[in-house]
């Protein structure tokens, strides 16, 4: 066996082709970015998370702090559960609200998280104990609506 | 206008037809991993038909990427400047290049340009005779000509998509920043906000690496299976050109429904 032509055309196009699948990987992609390895869990429940989605960042100053690794709904009380992988680096005295905001008019939902003056932490496992819901914006509006149609109905 | 039963006769035929080559077709898929063999065997063979196929397809592949992600950069400017969220465009670029175009659009070049011609070179092959000789002479025409050309073309689709999908992020680029002025650094922390390894990148691979075996199989079962005449070749090209593009796009609905349910 010895090496030909062919076997540098193949070299250079397989290069190419493992170049371009890095560049994806690493540029495009947050494999780079992904340093999220050193996590601890968080649980918050709401009452509507609205939006939300699975893999969703978790804010805290705008900063992000963690992903959301799942979502499910509690069958006893009704209310959604909302487990975040936040970054070991991170962590967040006992009197921290978790909300539900949305980036922009239109953009996706994500939790933030403000802290408070507590001095213990929370540790891994813990449930947020303040939280608040999404802001649905249908509700919003007929509450809006049912107001005004009480308006008009004491003006008659 | 002929008897509806002339009609009835030709839609059954067709139908008949159809499902005995789709038949055929996956028992041929089958002799050819059987006697697949030959990739590591000699390695050579393979070699040259990564060659033919990936290494040649280079070119087409890197401009017309470049060109889609400079249509999507302008496109996307457009619309998203109504919405006042122009940052945004690298996440629109990037992910309708690595999750649809770059392996929908690279496997429908690449079965133009490497499945039409494995197609040719088979059919010809077939109809001079030269697989009948290599089956006289010993040698399985399988293992010999279909399978190396079949696992070049399978190696070689999921680099020239992955090539693919990087021209188009760098056409994007291209337009975004450098011609309109989208800020670079938003540019691409939105890029990588919203594009993740596991779920976008991996998933448009395992999607390019299904039609990197259909295009192959299409186009090595039409050029076997072609009629031995010069109309019957050139019939067997089209086919591949057609099947290939009908079955790409049937599998990449039924892969996208699999894979991004968007939850």
């Amino acid at each position: 066996m010895s090496r030909s032509t062919i076997d540098l055309w193949v070299g250079i196009f397989t290069a190419i082709g493992i170049a371009s699948l890095l560049f994806l990987a690493l540029k495009v992609g947050n494999l780079s970015s992904a340093n999220l390895s050193n996590t601890y869990t968080l649980e918050a429940r709401f009452d509507n998370i609205g939006g939300l989605k699975a893999r969703g960042p978790v804010k805290s100053a705008g900063v992000l702090v963690g992903r959301i690794a799942e979502i499910t709904f509690d069958p006893e009380n009704y209310d959604a559960v909302v487990t975040m992988q936040i970054d070991g680096r991170y962590h967040f005295s006992r009197d921290t609200i978790a909300a539900i905001y949305t980036a922009g008019l239109l953009g996706e939902q994500y939790v933030g998280l403000t802290t408070g003056a507590d001095e213990t932490m929370y540790k891994a496992g813990d449930t947020i104990r303040q939280t608040q819901s999404a802001v649905v914006l249908e509700q919003l509006i007929s509450q809006f609506l049912f107001s005004k149609a009480a308006e008009g109905e004491g003006t008659k | 206008m002929s008897h509806p039963a002339t009609w009835l006769r030709r839609l059954g035929h067709g139908v008949i037809e159809s499902v005995w080559r789709l038949g055929f077709a996956m028992r041929f898929l089958l002799a050819v991993l059987r006697f697949s063999g030959v990739v590591f065997s000699r390695p050579q063979l393979t070699a040259r038909e990564i060659y033919f196929s990936g290494a040649l397809s280079l070119l087409i592949i890197s401009i017309s990427g470049l060109f889609v992600g400079l249509v999507l950069g302008l496109q996307g400017f457009e619309t998203l400047q109504r919405f006042g969220s122009t940052e945004v465009l690298g996440s629109l670029v990037a992910l309708s290049l690595v999750r649809e175009l770059g392996p929908v659009v690279a496997a429908l070049l690449f079965a133009a340009r490497a499945g039409s011609a494995i197609t040719a070179e088979i059919g010809l092959m077939k109809t001079t005779e030269q697989l009948k000789a290599m089956d006289m002479m010993g040698v399985n025409p399988l293992a010999r000509v279909v399978a190396p050309r079949f696992w070049g073309g399978v190696i070689s689709m999921p680099l020239l998509a992955a090539l693919f999908s990087a021209m188009g992020v760098l056409g994007g680029w291209l337009i975004g920043v450098v011609f309109i002025g989208v800020d670079d650094g938003a540019f691409w922390s939105q890029m990588q906000g919203s594009v993740d390894f596991r779920y976008d990148i991996v998933n448009g691979v395992i999607k390019s690496f299904v039609f990197g075996v259909a295009v192959s199989l299409i186009a090595v079962f039409e050029g076997y299976d072609s009629v031995s005449t010069a109309e019957g070749v050139s019939r067997a090209i089209t086919r591949t050109v057609v099947t290939s593009a009908l079955v790409i796009l049937a599998l990449d609905f039924v892969l996208t429904a699999f894979m991004f349910r968007g939850n």
